[in-house]
């Protein structure tokens, strides 16, 4: 190098290039350096040529190695599926009412059953399953068509009032706006209220519990306890599919109520089915 | 113009043997580092029959960290994550107070690199052969000389990447796995993968590994001033330097002996540079050649910028002490050891049951038939202990409140196997007339009782009750 490339300050070589007076200086960079920026660029062109990378009109190039994540999630899914095979197994043999909270395979039951709960049940049901008017509430005690985990696999399995199912859970209740006179639905209304509160007309009431008898006891029963293989509310506990208030009760009299379910045994495997009846078992209602 | 360098070659490097003082302490750090790093995993502590007895063990598979009576859960991963703040302000405090000692005596970089030279000098000879092997044709001799050196250099990175991977799942069976083949691939990918950089690193590399890779030698200048502690080259006593000793010449005969053991390859006479690491081995070249020659050691020493003016007019210079203990380093000790504190506090205070509670507010409560109303609480019951735990649970409140275990009917106590967390699903119910199924928020705590050890630990939370409208 002459000395006129020489920074007289630094005493560093420069560039040579020049702007407005200030020079570059020329710190080199180690060889490797650059060696290492050409083994990138190969790298870079080898991978783009072994994995998916260039777009093209449709879809990008798939790469020689046919690596793809659609691929590996398949993959896991399989090993997954093949690992629980066992305990898919068991569940199907198993009798539900007899499995022990601690045991591996309810433990197993509850996971796989709250998956496909969210996905399937929480629409109507609820994420945290706490249901909403017309749609049942499973974390409590009270059971339309029974509590245990068979009974609530069956209901599952063959839905409520649907039409696809020849085995659903059906009942039907006539709307008594067609049958009762004016006057009469107030009063078995009243009734019915007088049964789980302090606050009620009891005239009203009286009358209308000759109505109850003759009109709603078949079903609900003589003390309004309700009955599970007619899916039949009991009316006298805290528990209100439709609303307890007075104006609720009325339209639910006046008009009856049809709530339906679909038959997941028609959708679900059955050891989704099975799974999610000790999920929802499980919840804390479970009898 | 034309002929303007952007990239250059790397300087090839011969450091001179040397022995000295600081040599020695060399040699000691590098001994006891290395044998740390390597011996380190094999280091057996009992924890009880279901816990690995390795003392020093990080257990990814299972998430746990094992540092001798110490075991860090992933939730605790705030005490890592407090040594590293240690580390970096040790780092502030060394470097203000001793320059780059980190750099000289035990980075892993300089410590085997200083192997590597070691075993380099062993095969090939000093300097002056080395350097001429370096010029020789490629002949048997130099392929054998090479070969040789090489294959040692392979050797020390097998064993640094192999005592890595003992550092992360038991070593013993590890060891005998490997030796069989029937070790996870991921074990031999990783020795390899650090077998290749030890060799590259400390074999080829060398000083650009610091000059080029590491931001260290960039943050120094920050990190220093002129009172910290650092290598330099007294010129007012050795210039003018020459060969003939005559009245004008000073101290320095110029027998490039410092710059001939320099493993950065500078000359320390041109003052701080940031290639130099401070390792101190121009201290023991001149040391040697000036007692050789009758003249004081110290030419080229530690010492601290500010005290240059005195020891140029030759009055007392300020005791090391008055240079390392000054506001910058005393601050930097105290946050260090504040930090320290906090975290062995934190330790001793760390209790063997924990638990978590999470109040499930979807929905916020739940009307039974009988008009009562339950909470539903996700509780977390961990066990650190080495044996299985019976934890009762119990609560404490002003209102009255049932509690019930999901899945356990007629009990209060979960047990939790040894080194892991349950869930357990608590139900906390209020009678229909109790104060607390009207009230809005119930304040409540939830208690914890491990029933052998009688410890307790404890964790308030909300019942929500139906608002009476």
């Amino acid at each position: 190098m002459s000395d006129e490339q020489i920074d007289h300050e630094t005493g560093v070589g420069t560039t040579g290039h020049e702007w407005d007076g200030i020079k570059e200086l020329n710190n080199p960079l180690p060889r490797w350096w650059l060696w290492t920026f050409y083994a990138c660029i190969v790298w870079g062109i080898g991978y783009t040529i072994a994995y998916p990378a260039w777009p093209m009109i449709s879809g990008a190039t798939s790469g020689v190695l046919g690596f793809a994540t659609r691929t590996e999630v398949a993959q896991d899914i399989a090993a997954h599926e093949a690992e629980n095979a066992d305990l898919v197994a068991a569940l199907n043999a198993a009798d539900l009412t007899d499995l022990p909270p601690t045991d591996d395979l309810h433990r197993y039951a509850v996971a796989r059953g709250g998956s496909v709960f969210r996905a399937q049940c929480s629409q109507c049901h609820g994420q945290g399953a706490a249901g909403t008017t017309g749609f049942p509430n499973l974390l409590d005690n009270d059971w339309l068509w029974g509590g245990d985990q068979e009974a609530i696999a069956y209901s599952i399995r063959h839905g409520i009032r649907n039409d696809t199912d020849w085995d659903a859970r059906y009942s039907q209740m006539p709307a008594y706006g067609e049958i009762f006179e004016d006057g009469e639905i107030a009063a078995v209304v009243e009734y019915v209220t007088s049964l789980g509160n302090t606050d009620f007309d009891a005239s009203l009431a009286q009358a209308g519990e000759g109505l109850f008898m003759d009109n709603c006891a078949a079903c609900h029963g003589n003390d309004a306890g309700g009955n599970r293989d007619l899916g039949a509310p009991n009316l006298a506990d805290a528990i209100w599919l439709y609303g307890g208030d007075r104006a609720a009760l009325t339209e639910t009299v006046t008009n009856a109520r049809f709530g339906v379910m679909p038959a997941w045994g028609q959708r679900l495997s059955e050891e989704d089915v099975r799974a999610v009846a000790v999920y929802v078992h499980a919840l804390g209602g479970g009898e | 113009m034309s002929e303007t360098q952007l990239y250059a070659p790397r300087e090839p490097i011969f450091p001179r043997r040397v022995s000295g003082r600081f040599r020695q302490l060399k040699w000691w750090i590098m001994a006891v580092t290395l044998g740390i790093y390597y011996l380190t995993p094999w280091i057996r502590w009992d924890r009880g029959p279901n816990m690995p007895d390795q003392a020093v063990l990080v257990d990814m598979a299972n998430r746990r960290f094992y540092f001798f009576w110490i075991e860090i859960w992933p939730h605790e991963f705030y005490f890592v994550a407090g040594l590293l703040i240690m580390a970096g302000l040790g780092l502030f405090l060394f470097t203000s107070a001793l320059g780059r000692v980190w750099c000289g005596y035990t980075c892993p970089q300089t410590v085997w690199t200083d192997l590597f030279i070691l075993v380099e000098r062993w095969i090939e000879g000093d300097r002056n052969a080395r350097v001429r092997l370096h010029r020789a044709r490629w002949d048997l001799h130099k392929w054998r000389l090479r070969l040789t050196k090489w294959t040692v250099w392979l050797l020390i990175g097998l064993a640094t990447g192999g005592a890595w991977v003992f550092y992360f799942t038991d070593a013993p069976t590890l060891a005998r796995d490997l030796v069989q083949f029937t070790a996870n691939p991921v074990a031999y990918v990783t020795i390899a993968i650090l077998t290749a950089t030890t060799f590259v690193f400390g074999g080829f590399m060398r000083e650009q590994v610091c000059n080029y890779m590491c931001p260290w030698p960039r943050i120094q200048a920050a990190m220093m001033d002129p009172d910290t502690i650092t290598v330099a080259y007294r010129d007012w006593r050795g210039e003018p330097r020459g060969k003939k000793r005559d009245a004008d010449t000073g101290d320095c005969i110029d027998c490039m002996a410092c710059v001939n053991v320099c493993p950065a390859g500078i000359d320390i006479r041109n003052g701080q540079q940031m290639e130099c690491i401070t390792c101190a081995l121009c201290i023991d070249a001149c040391d040697d050649v000036m007692d050789r020659i009758g003249k004081p050691r110290g030419l080229i020493g530690y010492m601290a910028l500010t005290d240059e003016a005195a020891e140029r007019a030759g009055q007392p210079v300020k005791s090391v002490w008055r240079h390392v203990l000054r506001p910058r380093t005393l601050l930097y000790t105290a946050v260090w050891a504040s930090m320290g504190i906090g975290l062995v506090y934190a330790l001793f205070i760390r209790s063997d049951i924990e638990l978590t509670v999470a109040a499930v507010r979807n929905p916020t409560y739940v009307v039974q038939s009988d008009g009562a109303i339950r909470n539903i609480y996700d509780v977390r019951l961990r066990n650190k202990q080495g044996e299985d735990a019976q934890l009762q649970l119990s609560l404490t409140s002003d209102a009255t409140l049932q509690i019930a275990l999901q899945g356990q009917d007629d009990t209060d106590t979960v047990t939790v196997p040894a080194d892991t967390t349950v869930l357990q699903r608590v139900y906390v119910t209020a009678d229909p007339q109790a104060p607390a199924a009207g009230r809005a928020v119930t304040d409540l705590r939830f208690w914890v009782e491990d029933l052998s050890s009688g410890e307790r630990t404890s964790q308030a939370t909300t019942f929500n009750g139906k608002e009476s409208q």
